[in-house]
């Protein structure tokens, strides 16, 4: 990877950063409604899987899939920001139309096959893309993200033992930011390295620090091309944290300030800054003017196009139910 | 033309559309070497694999969303769920994703997925077995519903919601399966909308779906003999339904009886009958009878069993309360 790349993804993470925090401010002025959760203190890691998967609009890209917690996810794949924006203030131009919203975040054109309120859903979905995968006999991978609290789903044990029985190319990311809502993962959860969970279908797995970016790409890359190669699933567990609270209206009560302060300590921005600063490839003041770009942009083009366009308009309240049009060879109706 | 069971065609259905088209796969629990349940997919492994015709382990909610994941790049997944009663598992794939990932995604992914599975009362298979549930169903935006009530539909709708872009319920029944009837040999679709007339009459509209058409059609030749000329209509689609048929054989008949074999509470029937309300109430001569099961979990019991569920006599009783002659 050389400097140019190392800069971009370090002002990668700035600009994800600044996003969520701009759609918490968005949030505040009700701009935007409904459950909002964040990103922030987590970049790291769907900045670091994603960027050594096959991402593109290509014909032969990975599938990603995650929760609710999707922005950055579709963003990094390769959704356009000021749709992403946009769906996020229900406008008729964002990535779902108006019609998701903050936690259905969907872009096929760039193979973002969507962000589920389920906990859990997108496990067997994420076997589903790479039976799909794997039927066509492309190389292709789905990767699906997903909480440490997910792991308590039925699905998630249905599905692993789908994965791997029938070897399905599938890289199951873990992020593990040790609560659910406000519940620590000791508290319900028997084997709380979750890692160690899939071992029961015999599955391949690793633990791995999520806040720094390097340790993400170099283990990813192990696991994609793992999967990539044929050999089956994968289960990839990075701990890390969420900065802030699970979504708008948490007030962060179940967990302590010293905990959070240490936890700071590692942001992923801050590692990778320092470490570039470090190594001469980018100087304090670089950042500063990246800062100042990213702001700029999010004000001036994502925000300004997420105001500005159009609402759905009421008429089309029961389009994308079904089919819009559908064949009548099979749909009918019939002829008496 | 050529004598075929419903299981029967079921298995042509799947036959001819996986050599139609090699992403069309089946998936289930014992549709693969054992030839399934019902022997909808018998002798499918050993011609298309086992990529194809899937041995699923006993996991509805995840292999339901597999097949999911796997039509929303592409495949045309058909689901066998061994009984409705375990569809329940699958409730969470099914209607919290497969129903609402097209509306959820502006229109930009559809999930073409068949999910087939029997639903209603066989004989003394007691609660946990018996569970009927196409209300439900119903009751689901962005699923289609379909009651196949013999071979000719349990064929040619399969056929159409293989090549339907929307995901597709088709209920079967368990008393059904070795139902025969002439269908033809060459290849044909029937379609996913649309009430059938199945019997022509003026003096009573009796509405059924699935086994409880046969019901009515029992009935109807029953009311025959009292001088009683019953039209009946199967709805062989409850979701979308077909209001028009409903009003047009209504407002020729001016009486209307539904039957269904679910309980009634918030059913089949209320919803026809809240139809004919809002169609064509001023057509109506005489109050609306339903007929329906008990509201009671489908008891073990034979003498039991047979009370909680209708019947043709219980049809044919409604049917004559309806004309006023009880
Ligand atoms: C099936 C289901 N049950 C409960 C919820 C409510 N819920 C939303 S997020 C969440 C916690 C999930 O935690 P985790 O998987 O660790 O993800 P994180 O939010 O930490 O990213 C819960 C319980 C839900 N959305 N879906
Ligand atoms: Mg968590």
């Amino acid at each position: 990877m050389n400097d140019a790349d190392k800069k971009r993804l370090l002002r990668e993470m700035i600009f994800y950063r600044r996003f969520e925090d701009r759609t918490f401010e968005a949030y505040m002025e009700r701009k935007i409604g409904g459950f909002l959760h964040l990103y922030s203190g987590q970049e790291a890691v769907a900045t670091g899987v994603l960027e050594k998967a096959r991402l593109g609009r290509g014909t032969d890209n990975d599938y990603v899939i995650t929760g609710y917690r999707d922005h950055i996810h579709a963003i990094k794949t390769g959704a356009p920001p000021r749709e992403v924006m946009a769906e996020l203030f229900g406008k008729e131009t964002g990535s779902s139309r108006g019609r998701g919203g903050s936690m259905h975040i969907f872009d096929p054109s760039v193979n973002f096959m969507g962000g589920y309120a389920l906990v859990g859903q997108p496990f067997p979905l994420a076997a589903g893309l790479a039976l799909g995968c794997k039927h066509r006999g492309t190389d292709q991978i789905a990767i699906c993200f997903l909480g440490d609290g997910a792991n308590n789903q039925g699905t998630f044990h249905e599905t692993m033992n789908m994965a791997k029985v029938w070897n399905l190319p599938v890289l199951f990311v873990c992020e593990n930011n040790q609560y659910a809502i406000g519940t620590r993962i000791e508290r319900t959860t028997a084997v709380v390295d979750q890692y160690k969970r899939v071992c029961a279908y015999d599955m391949e797995a690793s633990q791995h620090d999520g806040m720094d970016i390097d340790i993400v790409m170099e283990a990813a890359e192990k696991a994609i091309d793992f999967v990539r190669s044929g050999k089956g699933p994968y289960f990839i567990e990075f701990m890390t944290y969420r900065f802030r609270g699970h979504s708008m209206s948490d007030s962060k009560g179940y967990r302590t300030k010293e905990e959070e302060a240490e936890w700071e300590k590692r942001d992923p921005i801050k590692i990778y800054s320092r470490r570039l600063i470090e190594a001469g490839i980018v100087t304090p003041e670089d950042i500063k003017a990246m800062e100042r770009e990213i702001d700029d942009e999010i004000e001036n083009d994502i925000v300004k196009f997420a105001e500005e366009s159009p609402e759905p308009r009421v008429e089309d309240l029961d389009k994308y139910v079904l089919d819009d049009n559908p064949d009548p060879r099979w749909i009918g109706p019939l002829q008496q | 033309m050529a004598e075929t069971a419903y299981w029967e065609a079921i298995r042509r259905a799947h036959d001819e559309e996986m050599a139609n088209d090699p992403m069309v796969i089946a998936m289930g629990e014992d549709i693969g070497v054992a030839g399934g349940t019902y022997k909808a997919t018998l002798g499918l492994y050993d011609k298309y694999g086992p990529e194809r015709v899937i041995d699923t382990p006993i996991s509805e909610n995840s292999y339901t969303g597999i097949g999911i994941g796997a039509s929303m790049v592409g495949m045309r997944p058909i689901i066998e769920i061994m009984s409705i009663n375990f569809a329940l598992l699958a409730l969470d794939t099914l209607i919290n994703a497969a129903a609402k990932i097209r509306y959820m995604s502006g229109g930009r992914v559809q999930c073409p997925i068949v999910m087939r599975t029997p639903g209603g009362t066989a004989h003394q298979l007691a609660a946990q077995h018996s569970a009927r549930l196409a209300r439900m169903f119903m009751s689901t935006s962005g699923l289609r519903v379909v009651t196949p009530r013999g071979p000719l539909d349990a064929y040619g709708m399969l056929k159409s919601a293989v090549r339907c872009n929307d995901p597709v319920i088709i209920i079967e029944h368990e008393q059904m399966y070795n139902l025969k009837e002439d269908i033809p040999e060459e290849e044909f679709f029937r379609p996913l909308e649309g009430a059938e007339i199945v019997r022509e009459g003026t003096d009573i509209t009796l509405i059924g779906y699935n086994y409880s058409v046969h019901l009515c059609l029992e009935a109807a030749r029953r009311l025959e003999a009292d001088g009683i000329d019953a039209e009946v209509i199967d709805l062989r689609a409850l979701k979308p339904l077909d209001r028009e048929t409903i009003r047009k054989s209504v407002e020729k008949t001016h009486r209307v009886l539904v039957a269904e074999e679910d309980e009634a509470p918030v059913g089949v029937g209320s919803e026809i009958i809240a139809t004919v309300n809002e169609e064509c109430f001023y057509a109506l001569d005489a109050q609306p009878v339903r007929i329906h099961a008990a509201d009671v979990p489908v008891p073990y019991n034979a003498r039991l069993e047979k009370a909680a569920i209708p019947s043709a006599d219980d049809v044919y009783e409604g049917a004559l309360k309806v004309m006023g002659r009880i």
